[in-house]
């Protein structure tokens, strides 16, 4: 049974021009999808659609997104917000912009739970203090005192993620959670990530260009071209046979260190071609 | 072949902004602690580490954007490690940079032909209009695009329009700081093989500083791993990958996730 199901759907900017075609994903309670696709392909996009944060500029046109049974487009914008407020989190891309750099730690992981979902403000502390302990932080309680631009970038990654999972949220929506930190760090990060969802049971939207990171942290994924979804795999039959010629060609420009003549083969035009001319008919 | 670079026991510090009191001095922080190599003329060299590992800092050096502390860079047997920026100014033209991030490091509201153009004008080049479209041409870009502006461009295009700007002024060395880790693989790709063709049709001496070890071992001809400051390895790309000796670079290797869901990673 799906937890998240998105069916048909379709968001364009006002003046028409289509940012996400006839999507369709579902994401399995406990289930890690990976979202993949090149800048541009509408990855960001979707997850922004299932939480109501679109830009001003894009409107959901037509489809479906049923949330734990209930179709979000179907209820009045301020109980929709409710039922993701209470089920889903988000771990934005970029650890220095999501956090206020003029308050301290503490307050921004709990006021949500205290202001929103009606915690008491010992119970939210203690909350912090443990998810804090839970994403391998030492000495938690200092950071809870400490200011955004006094931790690092692996840290403030940390601190989101603990954030994210502090209302126990059945979906959380990773947007290139790792992409700004480098490789050592993202390790770090994709473990913490990792267990933290088995222990928990969320389901994981995990949008990420790397495919290399899908095929360690993901069960299954969906590979979007041009706001369209081109594949849609389990990842074990996906890296051993890709059936689309989109998804064979990403495949073939990732880097291998193992293979020096491995990677690097950028997607051939004829391939875009194909998918533009294929785009057209269906 | 001859050395271009010769880089003798180099120390390099900063300004410690953070640890600053109000009045007095800010207490120095040692970013490069003695490091000593050579680049050979022609040669791909990848410079890789962690953040934090002065691989950046390093680069500035090279192309003298920052001034050592003590030790000695020897450029094509000219000592350029204390020079002025007067006495620079003529050797810059001979070792160019390309940027990170392309989008910041072109001028929004100058068009590509006149970001191009700009450089070649201050080194007192002549035939400049001729000399920008054969630079477009090297990067594979049509004539068309010197009237454009730089958000109209892609970010892969953007990188090429760096690396046309970096090579019209026929430069011996390239230093390239992370210039592919902003772009998607298939830009990745393309501007990592045109950057393979440049070096060999052009003759260029290249750094290549990334904390991607799959890419360094595509391009590099040799391999010299940082970590806080200091050399941990510089060996043959090859030998390098088949047997690495330190831990840092086992480390590093050990985070890349390929891209095959049998290998154990997490």
């Amino acid at each position: 049974m799906s937890y998240l199901t998105i069916r048909n759907l379709c968001v364009g900017l006002k003046d028409g021009t289509p940012l996400l075609r006839n999507v369709s994903l579902e994401v399995a309670a406990g289930e890690v999808r990976g979202l993949v696709g090149e800048s541009g392909a509408g990855k960001s996009m979707i997850g922004k659609a299932i939480l109501g944060i679109l830009p001003k500029a894009a409107k959901i046109t037509s489809g479906q997104i049923v949330l734990d049974g209930t179709d979000l487009l179907a209820l009045p914008p301020a109980q929709r917000r409710v039922k993701v407020g209470a089920t889903c989190a988000l771990i934005p891309q970029d650890p220095l912009t999501a956090l206020n750099p003029s308050r301290r730690i503490g307050p921004q992981m709990t006021d949500r739970l205290v202001d929103i979902l009606g915690w008491t403000r010992a119970a939210a502390d203690t909350r912090a203090l443990t998810l804090l302990q839970e994403v391998q932080i030492t000495d938690p309680a200092r950071v809870l005192r400490q200011y955004p631009h006094e931790l690092s970038g692996g840290m403030r990654q940390r601190i989101l993620i603990a954030s994210a999972f502090a209302a126990e949220p059945k979906l959380i929506i990773a947007d290139e959670p790792t992409t700004a930190l480098d490789v050592t760090v993202q390790k770090q990060i994709l473990k913490l990530i990792a267990g933290l969802q088995a222990r928990h049971g969320t389901a994981l939207l995990f949008i990420t260009h790397d495919l290399g990171v899908v095929s360690k942290v993901c069960q299954s994924l969906s590979v979007l071209y041009s706001g369209k979804v081109v594949e849609d795999a389990d990842v074990k039959t996906f890296f051993r046979t890709p059936k689309h010629p989109y998804s064979a060609a990403l495949l073939a420009a990732t880097p291998r260190y193992t293979d020096p003549s491995a990677g690097l083969h950028p997607v051939p035009e004829a391939v875009i071609a194909a998918v533009r001319a294929e785009e057209e008919h269906g | 072949m001859a050395d271009l670079y010769t880089i003798t026991d180099l120390s390099l510090s900063l300004a410690d902004m953070t640890r600053k009191p109000l009045f007095g001095a800010a207490p120095r922080l040692d970013i490069l602690k003695g490091l000593t190599f050579t680049i050979p003329k022609g040669e791909v060299i990848g410079i890789v580490g962690g953040s934090g590992s002065g691989k950046s800092t390093l680069g500035r050096a090279l192309v003298r954007l920052l001034e050592p502390a003590s030790g000695k860079i020897l450029f094509d047997g000219t000592d350029i490690t204390h020079l002025s920026d007067a006495e620079l100014r003529p050797l810059r033209r001979r070792f160019q940079m390309i940027f990170q991030d392309p989008l910041s490091s072109l001028n929004p509201r100058h068009r590509v032909g006149t970001i191009i153009a700009e450089p070649l004008r201050l080194h007192g080049f002549d035939a400049i209009p001729l000399r920008v479209l054969r630079a477009l041409d090297h990067v594979g870009l049509p004539a068309t695009f010197a009237r454009r502006y730089p958000h109209e461009l892609s970010g892969g295009q953007r990188q090429r329009v760096g690396i046309a700007r970096a090579i019209a002024l026929e430069p011996e060395f390239i230093l390239a700081d992370e210039i592919v880790s902003g772009l998607d693989v298939s830009s990745q790709a393309q501007v990592l093989n045109l950057l393979e063709g440049l070096v060999r049709d052009l003759g260029l001496t290249l750094a290549f500083i990334s904390h991607d070890l799959s890419v360094v071992r595509r391009l590099c001809q040799r391999v010299m791993v940082l970590h806080h400051g200091v050399i941990v390895e510089n060996r043959e790309t090859a030998a390098l990958f088949a047997n690495p000796q330190a831990q840092v670079t086992k480390d590093l290797l050990d985070a890349i996730p390929l891209p095959d869901p049998d290998q154990v990673w997490l």
